[in-house]
């Protein structure tokens, strides 16, 4: 991105960053759930927001998606103040991220495959274009046979991979994960674990990941995803060193307690995190 | 009981709130997208999906009301008149406002019910992160649902309280037909028939739908609170519905000559 200088010559000017959150303040009612937040998203990064239950995690999320708005301090996406846009901006600008909510939050009355299409029936997609979108990303996650079902018949590891390729299904740059493997088994996390990787490595989608269970946050700082011959390889690093664009955010009551790669992190002596990460 | 009642400001707020969703709900009513299939599916769960109860209502309505008035007519030696007070009690009050209430019943605390599960398993927020306006996808379809419905509603509502009336006047008090439907249709004027017909179930329905949306809307809390807001959303709509009759009353006789 480069703007024209004073004298007429340009110069490069680093681009906004995807999400960002500026000093925010969040109650409800008069509790007070974030605390002076700030938070930055860069193309290409990954995120993995660590944090007990209640430590406004969801919030933050919400928070960068327009859902809920700051009592104070700013949320940008794309360097555009959501304080500041109309609706109709916040609505162009909402479909560039994608979500996945803590339980889902898929539509009970609507099959899988109207739940993925949901997106592009709304923006008035002509059908052919839907049926062959809904198919890759079904694909993709795993779960073809399952289109014509309704969301009461799958478990709780479809329905999250239905929830993501809903969200995948208008192809976003930014995927936000909301504690994507809560009360699932280990292979069925680890099974969106690979996903999310995949997603992040193979198609160069950033994120935003959030966890209260360590071993996802690790996997996912220490892993990554090759295609060759189109066939997806997962590689460990040795896990001593997190991986470049990967950085971990901690949140504790509301404020933000830690910020940087898994490295620093095992090595905090802040008895918080000592005791988180044990 | 202390938890039902909010405080003062809590009132004034909530009240603040309604009247802004109506006036959104109503803006949005007339611009694109129109989810003309999402219309017509509440049109029919309103509509037909009410049919049976309302028949039921109307049609008992009529007959008390003809056992009850003809007992008191003889006395006065005016049993020709129980159509028109039959007519009248249906079009102007009953019709309108039972019809009423019993959509409410129906029909408000299941939309209720629908939101307010939508709200706490977060499908309203994945609905507005996928960039659609849950205002215009869930409220708008139900709004004109309920305001087209309603006065359909309540037209066979008092058709079937005639017919109830007739029953009971023919079969019972051993009238003559002719003249109990005379006596009927001679005693509603234009009046009767735009106020009761029309413009009450109008805004009834209208009432219904706004109620129990933001009823449903604003639920917090869990499926406990589904419920908290299901029972909200009859008891105020019903409320609010006896109370603007009186109101809507006043200004259509003002109206008529
Ligand atoms: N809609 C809401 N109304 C009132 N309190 C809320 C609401 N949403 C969350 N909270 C409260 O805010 C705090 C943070 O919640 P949340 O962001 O969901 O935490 P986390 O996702 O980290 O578990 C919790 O104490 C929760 O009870
Ligand atoms: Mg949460």
């Amino acid at each position: 991105m480069s703007r024209a200088n004073g004298d007429g010559s340009r110069v490069r000017v680093a681009p906004a960053p995807l999400i960002e959150l500026r000093n925010v303040t969040k109650y409800y009612g008069d509790v007070r759930v974030l605390d002076g937040v700030s938070f930055a998203l860069h193309e290409g990064q990954t995120k993995i927001v660590l944090g007990g239950s209640g430590s406004g995690k969801s919030t933050m999320l919400k928070l960068m998606m327009g859902l809920e708005t700051p009592d104070s301090g700013q949320v940008l996406i794309e360097g555009v103040d959501l304080g500041r846009a109309g609706e109709r901006q916040l609505m162009r600008l909402r479909p560039r991220i994608g979500m996945v909510f803590q339980e889902s939050a898929l539509f009970d009355s609507l099959s899988v495959f109207e739940n993925v299409a949901f997106r592009l029936s709304e923006v008035g997609t002509d059908e052919d274009t839907i049926r062959d979108r809904v198919r890759e990303v079904l694909g993709f996650v795993g779960l073809e046979d399952a289109i014509d079902k309704m969301p009461a018949e799958l478990s709780g590891g479809m329905k999250r991979r239905v929830a993501l390729a809903r969200a995948l299904v208008s192809r976003p740059a930014v995927m936000l994960y909301d504690e994507p493997t809560a009360g699932l088994d280990p292979i069925t996390s680890r099974r969106i674990n690979e996903l999310i990787i995949r997603l992040r490595d193979v198609r160069g989608v950033s994120g935003v990941f959030v966890t209260h269970r360590l071993r996802d946050a690790f996997t996912l700082a220490s892993e990554i995803a090759v295609e060759s011959g189109g066939r997806v390889r997962f590689i460990r690093e040795d896990g001593t060193f997190c991986l470049p664009h990967t950085r971990f955010v901690m949140l504790r009551n509301g404020r933000t307690i830690f910020e940087g790669p898994d490295e620093v992190l095992r090595r905090s002596d802040d008895a918080y995190i000592r005791q988180f990460i044990a | 009981m202390a938890g039902m009642l909010p405080s003062p400001k809590a009132a004034v707020l909530e009240v603040q709130e309604t009247a802004l969703l109506a006036f959104r709900a109503f803006r949005r009513a007339f611009r694109k997208p129109f989810y003309i299939r999402d219309i017509l599916t509440q049109m029919d769960h309103v509509g037909v999906g009410s049919l049976t109860i309302i028949m039921l209502t109307g049609f008992f309505t009529g007959a008390v009301l003809t056992l009850q008035s003809a007992s008191e007519m003889s006395r006065f030696g005016a049993v020709g008149l129980t159509g028109t007070l039959v007519a009248v009690s249906l079009v102007r009050e009953l019709g309108p406002v039972l019809g009423a209430l019993m959509v409410a019943g129906r029909v408000g605390s299941g939309m209720a019910s629908e939101l307010g599960s939508m709200i706490v398993t977060e499908q309203v927020n994945a609905m507005r992160a996928l960039g659609t306006d849950p205002i215009k996808k869930l409220v708008v379809p139900r709004l004109l649902a309920t305001v087209s419905m309603q006065p359909l509603l309540t037209v066979v509502a008092c058709s079937m309280g005639i017919i109830g009336g007739l029953a009971v006047a023919v079969g019972i008090l051993r009238t003559s037909p002719d003249l109990y439907l005379n006596s009927a249709w001679n005693g509603l004027d234009y009046y009767d028939i735009t106020g009761g017909l029309l413009v009450k179930p109008v805004f009834f329905g209208a009432v219904v739908a706004v109620v129990s949306c933001r009823c449903g809307m604003r639920t917090e809390g869990g499926t406990r609170g589904v419920g908290r807001s299901t029972t909200q959303a009859v008891v105020v709509s019903s409320l609010l519905i006896l109370v603007s009759d009186y109101f809507l009353t006043q200004l259509i006789l003002e109206y008529s000559p």
